[in-house]
Parts: C-alpha cells; structure tokens; sequence
C-alpha cells in the first residue's frame, strides 16, 4: 500500500476524470452539481486548469457546449448529475448526435451495489441515452476509467462526429485505481472510421466533373467538421473548376456568401437558384452533406437528370435517401485534396457559360425578395441591418429555430467555417442561446450573437443568469412577431388558416426581463430605430436582450411546398392566397 | 400525388421486399445486444431472427445472426447502420454472398397416444428429428435444418397433438474454407 501511495498514477476515480480532461487540453466545461457528481466538483474546486461553467439546466450545459464544440472544432464537455441530469441531457445529446457535433458528456451514477434498485436519482442513463449517443459506457470498475475516458474523447472526435456519455457510479468516484495518459490502445480495435477516399473512385468523379455541362457543388456540414482545410480545399475546388456552389443550413460558411460562385442556400427555404440549379444539373459533388428530407423535397422527382457524386464519412450517409453513382467514403478535407489534386493534373475547367447564364435567369427572379415597409421592421430587414452592422467585425451567430433561423440562413452572409451555430437536424427551440454562452466562453473577446424568436427564446432563457454569472457579453437579438411563425406558417398554409395555440397572449416584457437579469434590455419598434439601437447593443460590453418588434404576419418564403419537386418553389412575389393554395392543392387544404 | 397536409414529403416506396441474413461480429460488451436490438427498433426494421453468442472467447467476440426484411435499399442501410456501431467489427451478408449454410434447432413437444404417436415417430424418422425425452403420453423431438425444414416439421406435427415449440433462430455460415 505505501509504495502505491507514492505512485503519482494511483488515484480516485473523480481525481481521474479531471486528470483526463486535463490530458485531452480541456479548458472549460459545462455542468451542474447533483449528490452522484460531488466527488468530482471536489476536485474540480481544487485545481484551476479546467474551468466549470454552471449553467441554470443540464440541457443549457449541452447547447453551450456544442456551441463551443462547433465554433472550436474541439470537443465539448459536460458535466452532470445522476437522474434529472442525464434525462435533461437528452435533447442536446440528440441535437449533437442529428448535428455530427462532439460532445463528451459524464454523467454521475448511483453506487453501483444500487443500481436497478430505484434509488433517489437514478435512471438507466446508458439505456436512455444509447439511441441519441454515438457511443455511450457505463464505467463499472474504477481501473477501467481512464481508457473508457481517452476513449470516449477519441469516438466523440473522430471519424463523424458525435456525443458519446460516461456514466460513472458514485463509488466508482470514490474507489482509488490506476490512472493512465491517453494511449492507442485506448481504442476499440472494432471502431476505424475511413478516412482516406479510394483512388479509383476520386478518378471517377474528376472524369464526370470534367464533362459536366451543368455542374454544381453542393456541401454541408460535413466540411465544417473536417476542419479549416476542408473549407479551403472546397474553395480551390470551387475556384479550379469555376463551378456553383450551394449548401445546406449546417453548411454556411465553408464557401464565403460573398464568393462569386456562391447560389446561396438550398432546400425548403433556399434561394431559387440554388434549388433550381440541383433540379436542373447534370452532375452533382455532394460533400458532407446527408439529402436530408429538407433539402431534397419530392424524393422522386430530385435532380432527375444528373450523376452524383457523394463524399461522405459515415457509410450510413450514402444510398439512404437517394441513390448516388460515384459514392466516396472518407473525411471530406482528405477527400476534397486528393480530389482537387486529380482535377488539377489530367482536367481543365469546362466550358459552362451556358449554365451560368441559365443560372443568371435563376437570380434575376430574386427570390429572396420582400416588400420593403416603413411602418414596421420587417424581419428580413432587421437581419439584413444586422448583418450590416457587424460586418467586417469578429462574429459568431447562433440562432433558434423557426422562422428566423431561416431568415438568418437567407440573410446573413457568412463568409468563414465555424461561424454560423443553428439547430439543424434535430430543429432544438431553445439551443441559441445557451450555444451562444458556449460560444462567448471560448472566444470571449468576439462578438456573438443569439438571433432568435420571442417563443424559442423562453425555452432556455434561464440561461441569462449565467451569461451574467460569467461576465459573457451575447447578445440576444430576438425577432419578436409574438408568434411561433414557423408553425403558424404552417398552419396558414395546410391547416386552413386554423392558428392554433400558436400566438403567445402573454409575452413578458424583455427589456424589464432583461434588467431583472442584471443585463441591458433594448427595444426596436420603428424601423427607423433599427440601426441606432443594434449599434448600441454591439457596442454594450455587457450581455443584451433586444426586444426587435417585428412584424407579426410575416412568412418565410422562398419556400418548396410538402410534396413537391426543386422546380416547384413557391417565391416570395407570387406568395399570395390563391397561389399558395394552388401550391399546396391536393393537401389536406383542398380536400 | 395526393398527400394530406403535412411538413414531410411523404412518399410510399414499392420496391420488392427481400429476406437476408447477416452476420455480425462484436465486441462482446455490457449493452451489445441491447445497442443492436436499439437499432432495428429505433429505425423501424424488421428482425425475424436473432441469434447471439460468444464464438471467440479470449477475445470476447460475440458472433449475431440476423435475419432481415426490407427492401434493398433498407438492407443495406441496415448493414451500413451496424457496420457503423462502435463495438461492430464485421457485417456480412451471407444472403448477398450466396455460399451460405443456415440451420436452426428446434425442439417441438407432443403430446398423444396411439395411432398418432405412431405417426409422429415415423414423420420424425423421415426428417432426421430424435427423440430427446418421451412418457407414455409424450415426446419431445429435437430437429436440426434450415427454417423452410423446420417449419414443414411443425406444421405436420400440429394434427398429432403439437403441445409448443422452442426454436433457437437461424446461425449461418459461409460455404469454403474462408471466415468471415
């Protein structure tokens, strides 16, 4: 016993933990304190390399810490209780999981001589979490601990992406064993995720993309979490080939908004061209992208004449919703740079300008268009000024979801990877503004902002408190229609106009919110006041909540109705009743 | 297309149904099963058979047969699916590879005198099946095939007093001297 006292290796299970988080260059987590995590809040109150952020909801702990993730690259890492902890975990852990987003999560665990017993806070956390994780452990043995550790940062980082939980019993904690620094052997020998595209293949699509007459590129969220080079390499790429590009929600920012190549995004609410330009093509580079349902419309009747090509590291990905010609497994950066590398030694750039004019028609319709209103702020707009007040500036923006989240897809022009935070896949109200307090925490002199709507905002708005807590200066711009307006959108669209529980009779005042919260509250009323107040929130080096009054009715257009194909969008000018109803004819509407 | 109202694209697929069977190696770890299980639930694919166990004991692999409907394209998102799970070694299709051998054990209980036990002993005889335990009202017949066998066997048995039936599910194996 005396010579293992000695052993610097020898160590409690909760000392372990920090000691791995430490090991895998973790500089902040996010948490709440419960009875079966209090041996590790004890180490962690004796050390400073790692610092804790309490949130005020486990799940507020989960959205900060994906924002950190997506607009670090790094994983995040939370750090929550046995019971309600882990359970109020699960919607970011699906998040994460729908997203590709690492995330380390460990949860406490009641002793194991109770587990299955019932006892106070228990839950079968590894059962409920195992279908919303890429991987999950129940540590039963304290000698085990450190290799599920290094392990689970390994699975939650490599290959896609992914949340993966540790669960670990109260005295497994407690229990001393031994601790080793992350190693190979860490890994299991079943998990090698392929990185590296087959040759033959990367030869097979350079031939089809150097015939295509009317190609276009279309990437997702795959290139973000390959890395900085992946969006470099997807330029060059765009750049070698003088092809368009478009991308999905999760995509924004690999390809500048600004590039001359760029058709803006595609899928339910994308831009005309974008959509018409997949309908249309005749070779399609799809990379890191999933032909999720939002993005493909009508499955039938998707991109009926083209040949397509999909880079994708999750096999899973390829041949589920569509079936591609030349499918590519491996890391999209890998991919993108042996690709571009084959382009540039046996092809040329083809001669598309035909394409490109058809294109020009495309964007001509403007389709991202909106009646301009002197009276009231019309959402677009308030994004539009936002977006050109923070130009140039060091910014980060993460949003809700509904209509603003895809008013801010349309409308803010993002011009860098690991930018742009949204709930994509899984479409969490309540994820902005806990992201964008994990996005403050590890770029704390940047600019972030929360774009966000006023019923998604009261989801997590708890979440002020540590915002505050921590001298975190976001700024919650809240595009207040006192509407859910995705879903009343719906209901105007499909459900005869029925709003149903969908208009929120009682809003709290914001601004007093804001104050009670200890931050700055401003309101926006007039359009007139647009500019001067969000110069006023940017420059307030304290955490904001504006109240932006918008108009309430507005919808969110472009827009491919249920059931229909690419070529079938339904734009902003022609939106009127009759057309709308005729867009969704053979609905519920009509019959 | 005529779809009610919805937020979704609704779309019916009408391509052929088709059984495979897979065989998957795994990391025999707390949870494997319940992780594979989870799958098939969670995305709503059909397991008409499963068969698990310890196949390499010092290295803990397990070895899982699964017999599977869908559509080809379901199929091989199920492969894909577990192919992709941390502990997953190896998917194989032993239906797509075509030189494989499927059996299965079942052991049928009847219950009879008379002529029909006389019946039952000679149906037995025909399909290799033994006796594994009898009474003087009873047998219990232990029959080794495939599934199309084992079926055929149950389904005479049942006018000669068929009481229940244990089945193990179907273990495949490739044809040749090559693993998987």
């Amino acid at each position: 016993m005396s010579d293992k006292s000695h052993d610097p290796n020898q160590m409690t299970g909760a000392a372990m933990i920090v000691r791995a988080l430490i090991d895998h260059g973790v500089k902040h987590i996010f948490g709440y304190p419960g009875g079966a995590v209090l041996p590790i809040y004890d180490e962690l109150f004796q050390q400073d390399e790692v610092e804790h952020i309490l949130v005020r909801h486990e799940q507020g702990a989960g959205h900060a810490a994906e924002g950190y993730a997506r607009s670090t690259g790094r994983p995040g890492v939370v750090l929550v209780t046995s019971g309600p902890g882990a359970t109020n975990m699960v919607t970011p852990l699906t998040d994460a999981l729908m997203d590709s987003i690492p995330l380390v999560c460990i949860t406490g665990q009641v002793p194991t001589h109770l587990i299955g017993n019932d006892a106070f806070q228990e839950c079968d956390t590894v059962g409920i979490t195992r279908p919303c994780t890429k991987h999950n452990w129940l540590v039963r043995n304290v000698n085990d601990l450190a290799k599920v550790l290094h392990e689970a940062f390994y699975v939650a980082s490599t290959g896609r992406p992914g949340p993966v939980v540790v669960d670990v019993p109260k005295d497994v904690q407690f229990a001393v064993g031994t601790y080793h620094p992350p190693r190979k052997s860490d890994v299991h020998v079943s998990y090698a995720p392929r990185v590296k595209g087959d040759a033959s293949q990367i030869r097979k699509a350079v031939a089809l993309l150097a015939s295509a007459k009317r190609p276009v590129i279309y990437s997702g969220g795959g290139v973000i979490n390959s890395g900085p080079e992946a969006s470099k390499l997807l330029r060059q790429l765009v750049e070698a080939t003088g092809f368009p590009i478009t991308s999905t929600l999760m995509g924004l920012g690999a390809y500048p908004a600004s590039g001359k190549n760029w058709l803006g995004m595609l899928g339910m609410h994308g831009t005309y061209e974008a959509n018409m330009a997949m309908h249309g093509c005749d070779a399609m580079l799809c990379v890191g992208a999933r032909f999720d349902d939002r993005i493909t419309g009508r499955i039938d009747a998707f991109s009926p004449g083209s040949k397509k090509i999909h880079i994708d590291i999750d096999p899973s990905s390829i041949n589920k919703n569509i079936r591609v010609d030349i499918p590519i497994i491996g890391d999209a950066g890998n991919v993108l740079g042996d690709l571009l590398q084959v382009f540039k030694a046996e092809a040329k750039k083809p001669d598309i300008r035909p394409w490109w004019q058809e294109i020009a028609k495309w964007r001509a319709r403007n389709s991202l268009s909106y009646k301009k209103n002197s009276d009231v702020i019309l959402p677009q707009f308030a994004i539009q000024r936002l977006f050109e007040a923070t130009r140039g500036r060091d910014v980060y923006i993460t949003t809700e979801v509904g209509q603003h989240q895809m008013w801010a897809a349309q409308f803010f022009g993002f011009e860098q990877p690991h930018r742009w935070m949204t709930s994509g896949g899984l479409g969490t109200m309540g994820y902005g503004l806990p992201a964008a307090i994990g996005v403050q925490v590890a770029h704390p002199g940047s600019l972030v902002i929360d774009i966000a709507g006023d019923a998604s905002v009261q989801m997590t708005m708890q979440e002020m408190s540590t915002a505050i807590q921590y001298e975190l200066p976001v700024k919650i711009f809240i595009l207040n229609n006192q509407y859910m307006g995705m879903v009343r959108q719906w209901q105007q669209l499909l459900h005869g106009n029925r709003l149903s529980h969908t208009y929120s009779e009682a809003l709290p005042d914001f601004v007093k919110l804001a104050e009670a919260f200890g931050c700055v509250g401003i309101q926006a009323i007039k359009p007139g006041d647009l500019d001067g107040a969000i110069k006023e929130m940017i420059n307030v080096k304290r955490p904001v909540l504006f109240d932006c009054r918008v108009a309430a009715l507005e919808n969110c257009f472009p827009m491919i109705p249920s059931g229909k194909a690419h070529n079938e969008m339904l734009l902003p000018a022609e939106a009127n009743d009759e057309a709308t109803a005729a867009a969704f004819a053979g609905g519920k509407a009509l019959v | 297309m005529n779809q009610p109202a919805s937020a979704y694209f609704m779309e019916e697929r009408h391509d052929p149904i088709e059984a495979h069977t897979l065989s998957v190696l795994v990391q025999n770890e707390p949870g494997v099963l319940a992780r594979v299980i989870g799958l098939f639930s969670g995305r709503g694919y059909n397991i008409e058979s499963l068969t698990v166990s310890e196949t390499e004991n010092q290295k803990h692999v397990s070895r899982i047969t699964i017999v599977t409907t869908g559509t080809p394209m379901v199929i091989e998102q199920i492969k894909h699916q577990l192919d992709r799970m941390v502990p997953v070694y190896r998917v194989v299709d032993m239906t797509l590879s075509g030189r494989s051998i499927e059996r299965e054990l079942a052991m049928v209980k009847l219950r009879g005198t008379g002529e029909h036990r006389v019946e039952a002993l000679r149906l037995a005889e025909a399909f290799r099946a033994r006796v594994i335990d009898a009474t003087t009202e009873s047998f219990v017949f232990e029959i080794t095939g495939n599934s199309a066998k084992i079926n055929q066997f149950i389904d005479l048995m049942r006018p000669l007093g068929l009481v229940e039936v244990s089945r193990t599910g179907v273990a495949a194996i490739a044809r040749g001297p090559e693993g998987m």
